[in-house]
C-alpha cells in the first residue's frame, strides 16, 4: 500500500543552520509512528513542515497524495494559500502549549473551525463537539474558558480540537511537556485511546519513552536531522544497535526510571 | 460681569469641541484600523500605502496640516467648510497615531494562536478576526484612551482655522472682558471635565471587554 507521508530527501534550514538533511522518511496509513531524540535534532521541525508552519528548502513531500508544492507555486512554501488550505484538510495537530483559543468557551473552541472551515451546520458540530468531549471526559467542562482549566484538560480539550476537524493524520508535538508530572496521566490515557483507531495516522515527539514503547508501531531515533535508528519499539528500546541510540537511551530512561519509582512510592 | 455670565458662550464653544472631538475619535478609530490592519498585512502595496500615511501624519505638526487642508487645498480647488476640515484633520492624525496602536497590538497576539488557527486551516480573514482581533483589542484599550485624550486636547487649535470652540470662545471673551484669569480658568476646568469623561468611557468600555473568565489578568491590572 502507498504510505500517506513521503519525505524525500528533504532539506530544512533556518539560516546556516540545517536542520533536516537530505531526510527520508515513509509512514504507512493508519500507522503510529514516535519520533525520540535529543532536542534540536529536527522531530518537531518533521510535524511543523507537515502542518505547514515551516516552508522547506529542498525535496519533496507528499501527504495522501497531494505534493507540498505545487509546479508554479510562489513564496517560501512554493505554494497558493488555496494549495496549503487542501494539504491541511487531511492534517491535524495537538501543540506542546496547548493553544487553546482563551476568548472562546470550550465548546466554541472545538465547534469554531468544523463550521467555519468545513461548513457544517453549527448543531451537527455541536453534536459531535459532545461527543469529542465526553471521550477526553471533558463534557460537563464545555462552557468553561481554557483559563479556568488545568493544563491536562486543556490539551485534552485541544486533542478533542484536533479531531473534530476529522484529519487522517494527527500530529502531537510533545503533548505532554508542558504539564505538572500529575496531569501527564489523563492526557497519554486519551492519545493511549486513539492508537486504537486503525484508520488514523498518529506522529508523535515526545520524551515519555514508555509510553512510546506502548502504543507505536514505530520508534525513529533522530539526531542531526537524520533518522540515525528506526524499528519496532521493542528491538530499539531493549536491543539499540547504533552508539549514539544507546547513548540517549541510557541517559533519558537513566532520568526517567528512578523518577517513576519515587512518584510510585508516595502513598 | 461676573464670572456665571462667561458660561453661556463657554458651553456653547464646549458643545463644539465635544462635537468635534467625538466624530474625530470614531472616524480616527476607523481609519486606525484599517491602517493598522494594513501595516500587518503581506500585500506589500496595502502595506506600503499605510506606511506612507502614517508616516506623514505622525510625522508633521497638527497646526500646519489644518493650515494645508484649510488654505492650501483650496488652490488646487478642493475646499471644505471650517468643521469638516477640522474633523478630517483631526481624524486623519489620530489615525495615524491609532495604527500604530492596532498594528502593535496585533503583533502581540501570541504566534502560537495563529499557528493554532492554521492547523485548523483557518483563512487568513477568519484568523484575523476571530482568533486575532478579539484578543488584541483588549491590548488596544489603554492606549486608546491616551488617543482619545490627546485628540480632545489637540482640538483647540482648531480655533484658529475660525471654529467657535471652547478655546475660539475663550478668546473672544477675554478680548472683550480682558478677565484672562477667570476666562482661562474656567477654560481649563472644562476640558478637563471633558477630558474625564472621555477616560471614564475608555475604562468603562475596557472593563466591559475584560469582563468574565476568558481573559483572567483583569483580576491583576
Amino acid at each position: 500500500m502507498n504510505p500517506i507521508i513521503r519525505f524525500e530527501n528533504v532539506t530544512k534550514r533556518f539560516g546556516a543552520l540545517t536542520v533536516l538533511d537530505n531526510f527520508n522518511f515513509e509512514v504507512g496509513r493508519g500507522e503510529k509512528v514516535t519520533l525520540i531524540g535529543p532536542s534540536g535534532s529536527g522531530k518537531s521541525t518533521v510535524l511543523r513542515i507537515l502542518m505547514t508552519l515551516e516552508p522547506f528548502q529542498e525535496g519533496h513531500l507528499e501527504l495522501d497524495g497531494i505534493s507540498y508544492h505545487e509546479p508554479n507555486g510562489h513564496g517560501p512554501f512554493k505554494a497558493s494559500e488555496k494549495h496549503l488550505h487542501k494539504i491541511r484538510c487531511n492534517v491535524g495537530m495537538v501543540f506542546q502549549s496547548f493553544n487553546l483559543f482563551p476568548h472562546m468557551t470550550v465548546l466554541r473552541n472545538i465547534v469554531e473551525a468544523p463550521v467555519a472551515v468545513l461548513k457544517m451546520k453549527r448543531d451537527e458540530a455541536e453534536s459531535r463537539a459532545t461527543e469529542l468531549l465526553r471521550m477526553v471526559g471533558l463534557y460537563d467542562k464545555k462552557d468553561h474558558f481554557p483559563s479556568q482549566l488545568s493544563g491536562g484538560q486543556q490539551q485534552r480539550v485541544a486533542i478533542a480540537r484536533a479531531l473534530a476537524m476529522r484529519p487522517r493524520v494527527l500530529l502531537f508535538d510533545e503533548p505532554t511537556s508542558a504539564l505538572d508530572p500529575q496531569l501527564v496521566g489523563e492526557v497519554l490515557g486519551v492519545i493511549r485511546d486513539l492508537a486504537q483507531e486503525h484508520d488514523l495516522t498518529m506522529l508523535l515527539v515526545t520524551h515519555e519513552m514508555r509510553f512510546a514503547r506502548e502504543v507505536s508501531d514505530r520508534v525513529c531515533f533522530f539526531d542531526k536531522g537524520r533518522i540515525v535508528e528506526q524499528g519496532d519499539p521493542e528491538l530499539l528500546f531493549s536491543n539499540p544497535q547504533q552508539p549514539r541510540t544507546r547513548e540517549f537511551l541510557s541517559s533519558i530512561l537513566g532520568e526517567q526510571a528512578p523518577a517513576r519509582e519515587s512518584l510510585q512510592r508516595v502513598p | 460681569m461676573t464670572w456665571t455670565q462667561y458660561l453661556p458662550p463657554l458651553l456653547k464653544g464646549a458643545q463644539v469641541t465635544v462635537m468635534i472631538s467625538l466624530s474625530s475619535i470614531v472616524i480616527g478609530a476607523m481609519l486606525a484600523f484599517a491602517a493598522g490592519i494594513a501595516r500587518t498585512s503581506s500585500n506589500r502595496i496595502l502595506s506600503g500605502i499605510a506606511f506612507v500615511y502614517i508616516v506623514l501624519f505622525r510625522g508633521t505638526p497638527l497646526l500646519v496640516q489644518l493650515f494645508w487642508f484649510y488654505y492650501a487645498l483650496p488652490l488646487i480647488g478642493i475646499s471644505f467648510d471650517p468643521i469638516t476640515t477640522g474633523i478630517m484633520t483631526l481624524s486623519l492624525l489620530t489615525g495615524a497615531f491609532g495604527a500604530e496602536v492596532v498594528r502593535g497590538a496585533l503583533l502581540s497576539v501570541p504566534h502560537t494562536q495563529l499557528e493554532a488557527a492554521r492547523a485548523l486551516n483557518f483563512s487568513k480573514t477568519y484568523t484575523l478576526w476571530h482568533i486575532s482581533m478579539p484578543q488584541a483589542v483588549i491590548e488596544m484599550m489603554p492606549a486608546f484612551g491616551n488617543l482619545a485624550i490627546q485628540n480632545l486636547k489637540d482640538t483647540a487649535l482648531v480655533s484658529l482655522i475660525s471654529i467657535a470652540d471652547l478655546t475660539f470662545q475663550a478668546q473672544s471673551m477675554r478680548n472683550i472682558t480682558l478677565d484672562s484669569a477667570t476666562v482661562y480658568t474656567l477654560t481649563l476646568v472644562g476640558y478637563f471635565i471633558i477630558a474625564l469623561c472621555l477616560m471614564l468611557v475608555v475604562r468603562f468600555i475596557e472593563m466591559k471587554l475584560r469582563r468574565g473568565p476568558a481573559f483572567p489578568r483583569s483580576a491583576h491590572s
